[in-house]
């Protein structure tokens, strides 16, 4: 009985641990139904990414429908190529979709925002977002604002 | 002249003497580790024993796991209010216990406890076993000692510790949520909301576990090895149970910064 016991305890030790690591996943890091499941990628390019990261969240309305998996520099045209993995339950983005760099609070990360547009045709694998926001970047509004003033 | 060149020659041989020494306990510790691995797999030498060890390492570090954890996670929400208060950006103080918990402090301070709560006890179990002769007894029966005593010791802790340093995270991220919710009013979406946004289950959850997994092994690798090469005394003893914590504390600490510097920069 009192081997029973122990094992009882290790076993349940065990259960614990497993426990706790699917809390982590699911409470913790927040793994939910956008990340698994089939996903399509699309391109954007952009003049100016101002702190986007890859893992960043793609949004539509408001309600996360993708992630950055690639960040990096065209170098024959020098601008910053985003590829980007949208869920397969969005699949009806129209190709005339515009996409704009936001920004999650004053001080939050960056994030993509699309806005659909008016076209009959869909974005499939390997598309590109023709109509692209660069991100506000503080210092060229400054810079813009102070050249206005001064031409006054 | 003659004195000083015998003086600095002495210096270095010291040295030498000093860095072979060493060099000859590295190794020694190596081959004690590559005799004790079961090839088989943890089950191969014997799941009884196993399964007792798991519970005296194990099971019996949950209550000091558990508390530490719950009462550094209260102290790091706490903290993290006020110099987040500062910036304005109390929202972020989930995101800031979490990340320091399942990257850091979770696995580091979970090892440092297991070093003393676990670590010093296997050392001062099987010094005493060296001491009253009950490893030369089983030599002498035949049984291999290495695959009778200490591995069972080293899955154990290879097992228990990954277990031990996510409940300990797990408590931590509760008692920072029961501090800055509870008692000084973050709002509770924005705790776990950012939360969620920012900690990423592979990077952040599996990369600590990675580490904990390498701790467990370390300490309690360290920790039998010092049992196992103290001298047959109750000082030996002693002495190699001061040597298991201040080691494996070390050996945890400075491991911790080569495993980050390697996370960090995915090599």
């Amino acid at each position: 009985m009192r081997i029973r016991l122990l094992e009882f305890a290790v076993g349940a030790f065990m259960v614990m641990g497993i426990i706790a690591l699917i809390l982590m996943a699911l409470r913790v890091s927040g793994i939910s139904s956008t990340d698994v499941g089939d996903k399509y990628t699309i391109t954007a390019y952009f003049e100016n990414l101002g702190g986007l990261t890859e893992r960043a969240k793609v949004s539509m309305s408001g309600v996360t429908i993708g992630r950055v998996t690639k960040v990096y520099l065209d170098t024959e045209d020098y601008v910053a190529v985003v590829e980007m993995e949208i869920d397969k339950n969005v699949s009806t983005l129209t190709t005339d979709t515009s996409a704009a760099i936001l920004t999650a609070g004053l001080l939050g990360e960056k994030y993509i925002g699309l806005t659909v547009g008016a076209d009959d045709d869909y974005l499939e694998e390997g598309g590109i977002i023709e109509d692209t926001q660069s991100a506000l970047v503080l210092e060229e509004l400054i810079g813009q604002f102070l050249f206005n003033k001064a031409e006054q | 002249m003659a004195e000083w060149m015998t003086k600095v020659l002495a210096a270095i041989q010291q040295l030498g003497r000093f860095g072979l020494a060493k060099v000859q306990v590295l190794g020694r510790a190596g081959v004690f580790l590559l005799a004790s691995i079961p090839w088989g797999g943890p089950g191969s030498a014997g799941m009884k024993d196993l399964i007792k060890q798991i519970y005296s390492i194990g099971v019996r570090s949950l209550s000091i796991i558990v508390v530490a954890g719950f009462f550094v996670g209260m102290v790091l929400g706490l903290q993290g209010y006020t110099i987040l208060s500062d910036f304005g950006s109390e929202a972020a103080l989930g995101t800031m216990v979490s990340l320091t918990l399942l990257r850091e402090l979770g696995p580091v301070v979970t090892a440092l406890l297991f070093a003393g709560r676990a670590g010093s006890a296997l050392t001062a179990e099987i010094g005493l076993m060296k001491a009253t002769e009950q490893i030369s007894a089983m030599e002498m029966m035949g049984v291999d000692p290495l695959k009778r005593i200490i591995t069972p010791r080293l899955w154990a802790g290879f097992i228990a510790m990954p277990i031990l340093a996510l409940l300990f995270s797990l408590v931590g991220i509760w008692g920072g949520a029961y501090v800055g919710i509870n008692m000084l009013g973050v709002d509770e979406g924005a705790y776990w909301g950012n939360m969620q946004a920012s900690v990423e289950f592979y990077d952040d959850v599996i990369k600590g576990l990675i580490k904990s997994l390498v701790f467990g092994l370390v300490v309690t690798w360290i920790a039998v090895y010092q049992g196992f090469d103290s001298m047959p005394t109750s000082e030996g003893i002693s002495k190699a149970t001061t040597q298991t914590v201040v080691v494996a504390s070390l050996a945890v600490l400075g491991l911790d910064f080569v495993l980050t510097a390697i996370m960090l920069g995915s090599i």
